[in-house]
């Protein structure tokens, strides 16, 4: 389970994340919106260690990330920024296998080749897996990296916008993809998103962030309203109900 | 299996032809044994471990600073180096080479630590302005290092470490490059920690992975090796950049397969080179630092324009 108490950062005298105090339920799909630099990807960078806090405490299963052995939390926490820049020329079979590194350290077992297959075949990678992450388009290296965040086989995953660079059918396809992780896995998945409507057709929970703070957290039929809309992006928009989902209408 | 092994016994049959030749080729009778034991085999050993070393030095650099366009001498390592060699020879003439060999090592990982400390501080990191930052960093240190040499009447000695030459290798002073094959095995234990890093620091934290620990070792093994090769060769160019491009557009990165591949093509082309420097105009030798400038220019501009047709 996830947890922060106070997460605060800062740079100089500018307060990016204020005083975040989160308790997310497991087994759930939770998406966390806002406007630019509403402190979004900078709470999901202290939860997962890849950015020092300046104040506060992120606990995963009860474990302070601050204090905890990079591998220990290799095991529970699964992350995925944005940034993924490919400068090693490896396969995609041999991405997803150093997923299961925090387990096997390089020597893989029999476990460990059964968590790549599955993982490929779960991202429907199997055609492409011997083939080098720059000969394959942006979409399907993303579906490589979510490949190798699933072998590592942990309860949490934390994704920085992960339909970035995805059309509409890799953008839908990969949320259904994250959605069946929860439901079949029991994974704990929690996104920064930007599209609104993904998120309300697909969360669980909603974590609504604003100048640093949270300002509402709830259910997508909580959340995904004018008023607190309004109160997140500070526009006014539309809310209408489409095959039993709340979308939002906003383009003009 | 049958694509690895099959070429893991295709570059072990070339690099022992290209062995064989360093031995046969050169001025003086091989009928005497001693030239053999004294001159060529010496050679042929060295030029094995400094070209392996090179390549292995190289491709732990590129995959550390994340750009396919680094190695030692783009990253300021090589200058450095050169600076530690002058100081210590400076300040004590009569160290023997292993001291002036830590030395050098020492300079070199300031140098390439300041490298990568100044490519984090920088805010756009495309592609080809970090090597070109690496190489004005080298150049600022390469003039300073020429000053001190002119002010000191040591610019003789400067040359001899910029120039790659193995025409005088000889039994007994050659010994220390072993060094590099120890690194270069120490290299491939660390094979997946270094691919990890290679991934960049995102992924390696989130795989549990001591990304810090990881790229302190890895710069530590390509100074050590940048400076023995110094101290006992020279500086040899290109070799570093070329080779490990080769091997990644074959068969990747994956250090654990590929490292040995690494390891023997750069010692194959550096013994190529060195064989051909020697017959171009016999009796006299082309130091293998300006065969491999010109053979090593040559294959890397191939790279760069098929790299550039591919990622448009």
């Amino acid at each position: 389970m996830i947890e922060t108490q106070d997460l605060t950062r800062r740079y100089g005298d500018t307060v990016v994340v204020d005083g975040v105090s989160l308790r997310l339920p497991e087994r759930a799909f939770v998406s966390v919106i806002g406007a630019n630099g509403a402190g979004k990807s900078s709470v999901l960078s202290m939860v997962s260690r890849l950015l020092p806090m300046s104040a506060g405490r992120a606990l995963v299963d009860g474990l302070d990330v601050a204090a905890t052995p990079g591998d220990v939390l290799a095991r529970r926490l699964g992350i995925l920024r944005q940034d993924n820049g490919v400068a090693a020329r490896v396969t995609i079979r041999d991405l997803v296998a150093f997923g299961r590194y925090p387990h096997s350290k390089g020597r893989l077992t029999a476990a460990d080749r059964g968590h790549i297959a599955d993982a490929l075949a779960f991202l429907d990678l199997e055609p492409l897996a011997d083939r080098f992450l720059d000969e394959v388009s942006g979409g399907q290296r993303q579906r490589a990296y979510i490949a190798m965040v699933l072998a590592q086989d942990t309860d949490c995953i934390l994704l920085d916008e992960p339909l970035n660079n995805l059309d509409m059918r890799h953008a839908a396809a990969m949320m259904g993809l994250l959605r069946r992780a929860v439901d079949e896995r029991g994974r704990t998945i929690v996104a920064v998103l930007h599209d609104i409507n993904f998120a309300s057709c697909y969360s669980d929970r909603i974590v609504a962030m604003r100048d640093g703070k949270v300002v509402a957290i709830g259910s997508p039929e909580e959340i995904v309203t004018p008023e607190v809309l309004r109160a997140v992006y500070g526009i006014d928009v539309e809310v209408v109900m489409v095959k039993g989902y709340r979308t939002v209408f906003f383009y003009r | 299996m049958g694509w690895p092994l099959r070429s893991a016994i295709l570059s072990g049959l070339a690099l022992l032809a290209l062995a064989a030749a360093s031995l046969l080729v050169g001025v003086g009778d091989l009928a005497s044994p001693e030239i053999l034991l004294a001159s060529r085999v010496p050679r042929t050993l060295a030029l094995i471990l400094a070209g392996a070393g090179l390549a292995v030095a190289g491709v732990i650099m590129q995959l550390v600073a994340q750009n396919r366009f680094v190695e030692p001498s783009t990253a300021g390592t090589t200058e450095s180096a050169t600076l530690g060699m002058l100081v210590i020879t400076l300040v004590a003439p009569d160290a023997p080479v292993v001291v002036k060999m830590l030395a050098a090592t020492a300079t070199a990982l300031a140098g390439t630590a300041l490298f990568l400390r100044v490519l984090r501080a920088m805010p756009l990191r495309a592609r080809l302005t970090v090597p070109l930052v690496g190489i004005m960093l080298g150049g600022v240190i390469g003039a300073a290092s020429t000053f001190v040499a002119y002010r000191t009447d040591m610019l003789q000695f400067l040359g001899t470490w910029q120039a790659g030459d193995f025409s005088t290798v000889l039994r007994g002073r050659y010994e220390l490059l072993w060094l590099a094959a120890i690194l270069a095995v120490v290299a491939y234990i660390l094979a997946d920690r270094i691919t990890i890093a290679g991934l960049g620091r995102d992924a390696a934290v989130n795989l549990g992975l001591d990304y810090r620990g990881v790229v302190a070792v890895a710069i530590a093994i390509v100074a050590m090796i940048t400076a023995v090769t110094i101290a006992s060769v020279g500086t040899v160019p290109f070799l570093g950049l070329v080779v490990p491009n080769l091997v990644a557009l074959a068969a990747g990165d994956n250090l654990r397969r590929t490292l040995p591949l690494v390891a023997a093509a750069g010692a194959g082309l550096l013994l190529a080179c060195d064989v051909l420097g020697r017959v171009i105009r016999t009796p006299y030798e082309i130091p293998v630092g300006t065969v491999m400038g010109v053979v090593g220019s040559g294959l890397f501009l191939v790279l760069l324009l098929r790299r550039d047709a591919r990622h448009a």
